[in-house]
């Protein structure tokens, strides 16, 4: 479908003194606690193998300490790998020297961070110009293009503001402003909305998703939060203790949890907010289709439900965008997904 | 013998003693012999700018270099009362026949304070940068400040005789660690989390230095220069003992033949300089700081 942008294959980050020398125990199978206990080095990341695609929103999500963050740095090498190799179109990130990196940094990616780390000495619009003035972008051009990203983020009218003059989620907003000002294809978010309250977060989540549907940018998007994972997410990977236990779609990983640490992670959500018509249905082969509802694919299974309730339908025939029959749903599967 | 061993220190004999201070004061007097012209030459630029400076000040008009001051006082701590309050210490000053030694003061400090911002923050930069910058630095600038004065005096009047060019360097000595440990305080305390971001937006480490790091230090360099100044300030009658005109003079006759009203008067005159400074370069780093913080208006 889509090519793959970024790659990470085999990657292991260990923090300590001699991480070359832990790598072999960990080789070896020497796991995170043993090897605080006996080697006295952290284990960050294990084997990390993650194609994420381009223009697609890929979620990393786990809990503090699972080495997400840590993930996510190692993508435009804020931190060195201990070994592995990070590829983004071609271009293996762990060989660049210092200027191709910089040029890397300055025009590929871009990063929105947990604490803002806006800049406080300067204004709203310098802070969101940053990028390109690093760039020796000329100032006049700069000055538009920051504009009209403070402006598509809500912010017009506060140009000349400091930062400690706005609340979290207007400071959050410029530093997404500053983010796409900077205009890299990959857009590095971690735990970007995490420091907001929760209707904050929410208004900044459907901002994220219809400025995606726009820019169709390749987001890595970190985060503690599952609703929001699967909120946001085309793909969700699911990182614990430095160890990635799934990675998939979210309906995937709703459904069919691997490891007992998802199933407990999944356990709660509400199924009908995430799911899609189009994850659950089975082929058509020739079924009793008369007496049928359709439903699109895309439809999440709460926009039907109720509707499935009234009218008792025989069946649910799944329909695509060109409005042609691609699947069937029995109200038995449909019961037996949302029961738990 | 044990007891006396035990009760008396095993000290170096007199003569080891000797021959060791006579050895070292030798070398040194060698050596300011053959380099003293030398190294006097390199200073030469700073003395004419110092003298060019006091002239500048002693041979203008008294009114025009009084507005100066005004205005750069005004200007920089936007205050009226501060420069009212200047005004009339300036005044009193004058009337006191204490003008021309003034002026001379503040043109030695003024010297020594863009001498030690010129020399503090490039060192303090260095100090913030490299780990093994600051081991060496950290014990010389212990030295330099708890060194009592008239120690590195003697050096410095064997190297390059009585004049304004020791005196100055005197003071610089004394002067220069308050700038250079703030500078590197400050750059230190910058927070990780905005250097970070610039490094993620690719910024090099001239770009991180002069965007981010200086302006964010900015207000504790700016208490380093303050401390800076008023150190400079309380060197003035040590530095007089070396020929430095000023201020510092009088005080000295005054110690040396009991005439307390001299004594007094210039004490207040060096006193009220003080205070000028202080206010003003106060408000001014912390009309930087609040810029920073975005006071609300």
């Amino acid at each position: 479908m889509s090519e793959i942008k970024i790659q990470i294959k085999n990657l292991y980050k260990i923090f300590g003194k001699n991480p070359k020398s832990a790598l072999e125990q960990v080789k070896d199978g020497v796991n995170k606690d043993e090897l605080l206990e006996k080697y006295n080095h952290v284990l960050g990341l294990k084997d990390i193998n993650l194609d994420i695609k381009e223009k697609s929103i890929q979620v990393v999500m786990g809990l503090s300490g699972s080495g997400k963050s840590t993930l996510i740095r190692h993508i435009n090498r804020l931190i060195e790998p201990t070994d592995g190799s990070v590829v983004v179109d071609d271009e293996d990130v762990l060989k660049m020297n210092d200027e191709n990196l910089r040029n890397f940094r300055r025009t590929k990616t871009a990063m929105v961070f947990q604490r803002f780390a806006l800049l406080p000495h300067k204004t709203v619009l310098e802070n969101t110009m940053f990028g390109l003035n690093i760039q020796n972008i000329d100032e006049k051009e700069a000055n538009t293009k920051a504009r009209r990203w403070i402006d598509r983020v809500g912010l017009s009218g506060y140009e000349e503001k400091y930062p400690q003059h706005l609340s979290g989620g207007m400071q959050q907003r410029v530093g997404l402003a500053r983010a796409l000002t900077n205009d890299g294809e990959i857009l590095l978010m971690d735990e970007a909305f995490s420091a907001l309250d929760p209707l904050i977060r929410k208004d900044m989540q459907d901002i994220l998703l219809e400025l995606q549907d726009e820019l169709h940018k390749t987001v890595v998007f970190i985060t503690h939060d599952l609703d929001e994972a699967l909120k946001i997410g085309d793909r969700i990977a699911i990182l614990k203790d430095g160890i990635m236990d799934q990675e998939g779609i979210p309906a995937d990983i709703l459904l069919s949890p691997k490891t007992q640490y998802v199933k407990d992670f999944v356990e709660d959500v509400n199924r009908a907010r995430v799911i899609k018509a189009k994850h659950i249905m089975s082929t058509i082969n020739g079924q009793d289709i008369s007496n049928a509802m359709v439903v699109n694919q895309d439809d999440f299974i709460d926009r039907f439900i109720d509707k499935v309730i009234s009218e008792k339908p025989n069946c649910i025939i799944v329909k695509d965008k060109q409005d042609k029959n691609v699947g069937y749903l029995s109200s038995t599967r449909l019961a037996e997904i949302l029961k738990r | 013998m044990e007891k006396l061993f035990l009760s008396e220190f095993p000290e170096l004999s007199r003569e080891t003693l000797r021959f060791i201070k006579k050895g070292f004061d030798t070398s040194y007097r060698a050596f300011s012999r053959e380099y003293g012209d030398t190294i006097e030459a390199v200073f030469d630029p700073v003395l004419y700018f110092l003298v060019w400076f006091e002239k500048l000040l002693q041979n203008s008009p008294w009114p025009l270099v009084l507005i100066c001051f005004l205005a750069v006082i005004y200007f920089g701590s936007r205050k009226i009362s501060v420069t009212i309050g200047s005004l009339f210490a300036f005044l009193l000053i004058g009337i006191f026949g204490m003008w021309e030694d003034t002026m001379s003061t503040v043109s030695i400090i003024g010297v020594c304070t863009l001498l030690s911002i010129g020399i503090g923050i490039p060192v303090g930069v260095l100090m913030a940068k490299s780990e093994r910058a600051q081991r060496i630095c950290t014990p010389i600038l212990d030295v330099m400040q708890t060194m009592p004065s008239f120690v590195y005096l003697i050096p410095v009047v064997m190297l390059l005789g009585i004049g304004k060019i020791p005196g100055l360097l005197a003071v610089v000595i004394y002067a220069i660690p308050p700038i250079i440990r703030l500078t590197n305080l400050g750059i230190r305390e910058v927070d990780s989390e905005v250097l970070e971001a610039a490094d993620a937006f690719g910024a090099n480490p001239r770009q991180k230095l002069f965007q981010i790091q200086l302006p964010l230090a900015l207000p504790t360099i700016f208490a380093g220069i303050n401390q800076t100044i008023m150190m400079a300030l309380a060197m003035v009658v040590i530095a007089s003992m070396i020929g430095v005109k000023g201020l510092g003079q009088p005080v000295l006759k005054a110690i040396t033949n009991q005439y307390f009203a001299m004594g007094l008067f210039n004490g207040l005159a060096i006193v009220a300089l003080a205070i000028i400074f202080d206010r003003v370069s106060q408000s001014f780093g912390h009309r930087i700081q609040q810029h920073r913080s975005g006071a609300r208006e």
